[in-house]
């Protein structure tokens, strides 16, 4: 299963990236991740390849080839489009996070358009309003594991519960409480 | 059970298994990682490890320790090498007697790097064995071996991973710590003291053990073949796996030579590969260096083989490869059809540009925001320098004018200002940068006498790379902080300033009075990456007194400013740093109690 995250530097990307690596580690599967670390990490577009399960194989997810695009931002979902394939399921946090060469006006930002065009093109995409329910949980830099949370319920090889285990070791336990939370509603928004 | 492990993790992993004794390192991504996870792990195995203050330092600390018989480890991104250059080259020729292993990390794309030079070419240079591994596990076994394989040939062994390998994560099977052998200590001999004489006579014992290093890797269980008729491709590094990913989605098998040990070439591995092909594609990032290396072996033994690679342009020099990228080359190689894998979506709304920029609350953004203004009035040149301030060049602050390597802001501002009497130079350099390599041209200024500005943005760590400590602060136990004032008077810097970037009058102020001082002067900006602290306060607008004059968002460029219906909105990512406070002339901001 390859699960490309995109989004963008500061929201906790490479700590999915890396949940999701050890929890498959865990239920005995190859893994490969690939993940963006430097420069782009201020403010710029990031991406994790995430490739369960995989054995001869690269650690980049070709085009066209990924079964999950978890995007925690909307304009880097649509960004990252081409890693998807045909049929492949989307599942993309609404709150844009504005750059600033938007801010200034000299490059453009068409949420409504990005959100309609994720909608009416991709069957399998899924939008959820990750940034209210981290707020919900306690705090906006939660929305990584509200997106972890609602991701389980697109059938990943291991139980939900090894996920966030995985995703709580790598964070200081001052902050477990409110990141339990931020799954829960991720989980639960999109429980079907 | 497995581990989880990044490549550098990896690697570092494998280094204490080795049984090193001391580990240097000078960050720069993608290598940074391996003295991370060293010093997380190393101190319970009794390694020690420092960041050095620069590569060259640290390539000799660790060549110190192995001059002793023990085993070192020294890592480095790929331009660090060129730093450490003057050191490898020599030390070569000189030889060790404990393992010194270089681990340097390449950076095709370039993804946060000045160059995309290939540390492969430059071993080849250097005349060390270079190893190529794959991926993380492999970067493990390897960094193992490296250590057996110095002590065999006497030399210094290079472990190159790329981007793909030091930052791409596996599960890694890792073995046990083993007791560590005493180290034999230093030996007095001559042959430690490098003179012409000697080195006339090292070179040839050098050229000889580039064939006893070839004949090593004959054997190298990094190197595999796989026999399926007479088409082939030879492939190294993570480039194989893009190999062998393609293959399958082409579906065709083709024989495969891996290449893990790309110089010296064990080309009696190779020959006979080549003895059973017709035609051969050459698979490897940036630099032909395999490819170069064949082509002379299948022209020396008059091997009728069709070799094919960078040289007629099946695939490029430049950039990272990835499974698309060698796909497309393999099947025209092969003369395939190739269907186009990627979704028939239609066309995309326009997507906002986000290149890389300051955080909300950089200090940086007051110390280039302050600078600025200072000097609007005068004619300026804004030399920098490596590290996060380098995002000054971005709009809206666009504070930067040159960006060459590290420490060259205060070389290049000496050489404008010997040409360009009337313009003032302003050198902006980070506090890991300076004690880097920015002091032999602090004191070439002061030496010259040339009027120059420099500017220290010391924001008390190596921010770009991952917040690692520098020699301006005592992280570690028995440790001394380098002061930068001090050091600057020392060398003869006669006027010395210091402010905190976030009180703009005080920087400005300082700025104004450093710009004004007849021969170099030294300013340092001094205020800690609001990534290692934790914030204050924050501050909120008040609707009603923002006029929407934008002046916040246009000046300063913040990522925690956000229009919002005629109005200027503060978002969760904001530090308190108050910038936005102190230039909005509606003062509509406020702080949050």
């Amino acid at each position: 299963m390859d699960i490309l995250i995109a989004g963008v530097g500061g929201q906790g990307i490479i700590l999915a990236s890396r949940a999701l690596a050890s929890a498959a580690v865990t239920a005995g599967l190859a893994v490969r991740t690939a993940e963006t670390i430097g420069m782009a990490q201020r403010e710029g577009s990031v991406v994790s390849h995430v490739r369960l399960g995989v054995q001869e194989a690269g650690p980049l997810i070709p085009y066209g080839a990924a079964d999950i695009l978890l995007a925690l931002e909307p304009a880097e979902a649509c960004r990252n489009l081409k890693y998807l394939r045909p049929g492949g399921k989307a599942l993309v946090s609404t709150a844009p996070v504005i750059p600033v060469l938007a801010a200034l006006g000299s490059s453009p930002y068409p949420l409504e358009d990005i959100l309609a065009y994720l909608q009416s093109n991709l069957s399998g995409c899924r939008c959820l309003d990750a940034l209210a329910l981290a707020r919900e949980a306690g705090s906006p830099r939660t929305l990584n594991l509200v997106m972890l949370g609602a991701l389980v319920n697109f059938g990943l090889p291991f139980p939900a519960d090894v996920l966030l285990a995985e995703a709580l070791k790598l964070l200081p336990a001052s902050v477990h409480e409110m990141n339990r939370r931020a799954f829960e509603l991720g989980r639960r928004a999109l429980e079907v | 059970m497995p581990v989880l492990l990044m490549g550098n993790e990896a690697i570092a992993r494998g280094a204490i298994e080795a049984g090193i004794r001391v580990a240097t390192s000078y960050p720069g991504t993608p290598a940074s990682e391996i003295m991370t996870a060293l010093m997380h792990f190393g101190p319970e195995a009794g390694v020690y490890t420092e960041w050095s203050v620069n590569e060259k330092v640290a390539v000799e600390i660790a060549a110190g320790a192995a001059y002793a018989g023990a085993r070192a480890l020294v890592s480095m991104k790929q331009m660090g090498l060129n730093v450490a250059a003057d050191a490898v080259m020599s030390l070569a020729y000189i030889g060790v007697k404990g393992g010194l292993v270089l681990v340097v990390a390449d950076d095709p794309g370039p993804h946060s790097s000045q160059t995309e030079q290939d540390t492969r070419l430059f071993a080849r240079f250097a005349k060390l064995p270079v190893l190529d591994p794959s991926c993380p596990r492999e970067a493990y076994e390897m960094t193992k071996y490296a250590f057996k394989l110095s002590e065999t040939l006497n030399l210094p062994v290079i472990v190159r991973p790329t981007t793909r390998v030091s930052h791409a994560c596996q599960e890694v099977e890792v073995g046990t710590i083993p007791p560590r052998p005493p180290v034999p200590g230093f030996v007095k001999d001559p042959r430690w003291v490098i003179m012409p004489s000697l080195a006339a006579r090292q070179h040839v014992w050098l050229n000889k053990q580039q064939e006893r290093a070839r004949a090593e890797f004959a054997a190298s269980p990094f190197n595999a073949v796989q026999l399926e008729g007479p088409v082939g491709v030879i492939a190294g590094g993570p480039s194989y796996f893009y190999v062998t990913e393609a293959l399958e989605r082409l579906d065709v098998k083709l024989s495969l030579l891996k290449i893990g040990t790309p110089y010296p070439l064990p080309e009696e591995l190779v020959r006979e590969f080549l003895t059973r092909m017709e035609r051969v594609l050459i698979v490897e990032e940036q630099e032909p260096v395999v490819e170069d290396q064949v082509i002379r072996l299948a022209w020396r033994n008059r091997l009728p083989v069709e070799l094919s690679g960078k040289h007629d342009g099946y695939l490029p020099r430049e950039g990272e490869f990835n499974v698309d990228r060698v796909a497309a080359a393999l099947a025209r190689f092969l003369k395939l059809e190739q269907e186009n894998p990627a979704p028939g979506l239609p066309a995309l709304p326009p997507l906002p540009a986000r290149p890389p920029l300051f955080c909300a609350g950089c200090p940086h953004r007051g110390s280039f925001y302050a600078f600025k203004q200072a000097a609007r009035d005068q004619e300026v040149i804004f030399t920098g320098d490596i590290g996060c301030y380098t995002l000054g060049a971005a709009p809206p602050l666009a504070a930067m004018d040159t960006c060459l390597c590290m420490g060259a802001s205060l070389g290049l501002a000496q050489g404008l200002a010997r040409v360009q009497p009337g313009t003032r130079l302003v050198a902006f350099i980070g506090d890991s940068t300076f004690f880097h390599a920015g002091l032999p041209p602090l004191v070439n200024a002061v030496h010259q006498q040339t009027p120059l500005v420099v500017v220290v943005l010391d924001n008390e760590t190596t921010a770009m790379t991952g917040h690692q400590s520098h020699p301006g602060l005592a992280t570690g136990t028995g440790q001394r902080a380098v002061d930068i004032a001090r050091v600057a008077r020392a060398c003869g810097v006669e006027t010395v300033l210091t402010a905190d970037p976030l009180d703009l009058e005080a920087t400005m102020a300082v700025a104004r009075q450093a710009l004004a001082a007849p021969g170099p002067a030294l300013v340092i900006l001094r205020h800690p990456c609001p990534q290692i602290t934790k914030p204050a306060t924050r501050y909120r607008v008040n609707a009603d007194a923002c006029t929407g004059c934008r002046t916040c968002i246009d000046e300063l460029g913040c990522p925690a400013l956000v229009p919002a219906d005629g109005s200027v909105m503060i978002n969760s990512t904001c530090t308190g740093c108050g910038l936005c406070a102190k230039i909005c002339p509606a003062a509509a901001m406020e702080e949050v109690v």
